[in-house]
């Protein structure tokens, strides 16, 4: 299994993370040895296996549908990097 | 003071032989003294003394329950509201949780003193506390090797005497590991025991939080006060919470304990096997059955979880992003510019590596081959469990297939550190409850055994180690340099 210079960096664009040329080529290999090592699982047939996606066979749990968060933009926006007026600042989207 | 069971400092307070106040600063001064364990992240001397101040009071005026005044330290993985919560990373350097985790929460309630926010594999991601951003954790009983990981810090914290209970997360392994290599007791329960609101998420199928303590005894105290259900979690379960210091005491006799045959291969190093080999000699002579059982898929277990694990997280740690909290880049081109940049900048080595590995699994084309395939292994692993325990009432191994290893000995290589968790990972894929016990020692290196239950057995995975930690005397033992008198008091 081997992962190319080009496949890691559409990756790293989906995943959001900047990787340079000489990273790119690191993760190359790495994720090229992970995904080898990965690929044992293929000795084991499991064509007839239902998928286990979560521990517990659970159904998710519904509640009243009530109000019981309050709001707490203020608070929130204390730790966010940039706010104005209750708004979170980002860099210019639309020209 | 730091080598008295939970019971006997509530005893302590109780009868007024020390204050919460005593007790707390004490606890702070052992913490001062041996930073050069790495082992907190964040120290809290103030708070905790204002905390302190209120459980005397508490424990005066009769109002108090058995953790009232006992100082505790948290994995920096627990939001506390007002205070840094960083989870080991860069990213969250300067993040101030605006809440309190439910298990904050309920300990808050309980009591219990927080004296500081302990050291951790960055977003829990590690075997070896190497992975923090804030450096890594020395093992107390040699400070050339690692304390394991991720809870690391925790239990680093709890060895070296510097706080009696910690808490920790167990994504895979990370409670029962760092336990073992370090000589404490660590328990993970089962998944849904304990809420997971408020604590920083990994992969969240897999994660669950549980105490770290010095003895069975103690994680049976602190789980009391941890575990319950919480609306707030989605994943929590709604069954009662039995009592868990009123279990300790009965009999082991008649219980069958399973030896799989996959935990005593070629990985594991013989001196560990010897020591495994005394414990379960132990179990025979308290009348427990011992048999042979097989659990044919666990070498799987390893390749399925980093899998699924990476694929939860690529998509947990996809809200940092530089806007809403957390580390934001510095002039930003554009918003892509701002997103890659501040998530580059702000995560570590081996974050970006699972991040990588996860979005590949579940990106088109390949969701099948990976994701799919890994959540089938996970199904076998899960009904291995299920058939053992319909004849078996525990499941005995080691914890790590060697005892601590140097810092730095793995980190050029992940698959060998992954390699590292193979008999605790299978347990978070099933979603079992499973106790690390000290058992033993190897070239002045603790041993861990770990003792696996069926669905909401922690009752009798304490009652087990209790027992055995009433005979023998491994959870006793401080690391050199760390015991009474060597700290100026």
């Amino acid at each position: 299994m081997s992962i190319s210079l080009e496949e890691v960096l559409n990756i790293s664009h989906l995943a959001r993370l900047h990787v340079d040329e000489e990273q790119a080529r690191q993760y190359a290999a790495d994720l090229s040895k992970i995904l080898a090592w990965v690929q044992q699982m293929n000795q084991v047939d499991t064509r007839e296996v239902v998928p286990m996606a979560h521990p517990l066979d659970v159904v998710q749990r519904l509640r009243e549908d009530k109000v019981t968060e309050t709001d707490q933009r203020e608070k929130f926006q204390t730790i966010a990097p940039r706010t104005d007026k209750g708004l979170y600042l980002v860099p210019k989207v639309i020209e | 003071m730091e080598n008295l069971s939970v019971s006997q400092l509530a005893a302590g307070l109780d009868h007024g032989e020390f204050s919460s106040v005593e007790l707390t600063r004490h606890f702070l001064h052992r913490m001062q003294a041996h930073g050069e364990l790495n082992a907190f992240i964040t120290e809290m001397d103030e708070s905790a003394i204002v905390q302190a101040r209120r459980a005397d009071q508490l424990i005066k005026e009769k109002k108090h329950g058995p953790l009232t005044g006992i100082p505790l330290a948290h994995k920096d993985i627990f939001c506390m509201d007002g205070t840094r919560t960083s989870c080991g990373s860069r990213m969250l350097d300067q993040f101030v949780a605006p809440y309190d985790a439910t298990v904050v929460q309920k300990l808050g309630q309980a009591g219990c003193v927080v004296l500081g926010k302990t050291n951790m594999d960055e977003f829990a991601m590690g075997s070896s506390n190497e992975n923090s951003y804030f450096g890594p954790v020395k093992n107390p009983w040699n400070p050339g090797h690692v304390p394991g990981g991720s809870s690391g810090g925790s239990a680093a914290a709890v060895a070296a005497r510097l706080v009696p209970l910690a808490t920790g997360t167990d994504t895979g392994g990370s409670i029962r590991q760092p336990a073992a290599l370090c000589g404490i007791t660590g328990l993970k329960p089962t998944y849904g025991r304990v809420s997971r609101y408020g604590m920083i998420a990994y992969a969240s199928s897999l994660d669950q939080a549980g105490p770290l303590a010095k003895s069975a005894q103690d994680c049976a105290y602190l789980l009391q006060a941890m575990a319950g259900f919480d609306s707030r979690d989605s994943t929590s379960m709604d069954e009662p919470v039995p009592a868990y210091t009123q279990a300790l005491d009965q009999p082991l006799q008649g219980r069958v304990i399973g030896i799989p045959d996959e935990y005593f291969g070629a990985g594991l190093k013989p001196e560990v096997q010897d020591i495994m080999a005394q414990a379960i000699d132990w179990a025979e002579g308290q009348g427990c059955i011992i048999q042979p059982i097989r659990l044919p898929n666990t070498e799987l277990a390893i390749p399925a979880y980093y899998v699924i694990a990476t694929a939860e997280c690529s998509s947990n740690l996809s809200r940092f992003d530089g806007i809403r909290f957390g580390h934001r880049c510095k002039a930003p081109k554009d918003l892509h510019d701002l997103y890659r940049r501040s998530r580059s900048e702000g995560f570590g080595t081996e974050v970006k590596r699972r991040i990588m590995i996860g979005t590949y699994a579940l990106s088109a084309g390949y969701y099948d081959a990976y994701y799919l395939k890994a959540q089938q292994i996970r199904r076998l692993i899960s009904t291995d469990f299920s058939k053992a325990f319909e004849t078996v009432d525990f499941i005995l191994g080691p914890t790590a297939p060697e005892p601590a290893f140097r810092i730095g000995e793995k980190t050029d290589d992940p698959v060998t550190m992954y390699l590292s968790d193979i008999y605790t990972i299978s347990v978070n894929l099933a979603g079992l409850p499973a106790i690390s016990v000290p058992c033993g020692m190897h070239e002045g290196l603790p041993v861990g055994m770990q003792l696996i239950g069926n669905y909401l057995t922690e009752d009798r995975l304490l009652n087990f180690a209790h027992q055995y930690q009433l005979a023998t005397d491994w959870h006793r033992q401080c690391p050199p340099g760390f015991a009474q008198g060597s700290v100026d008091e």
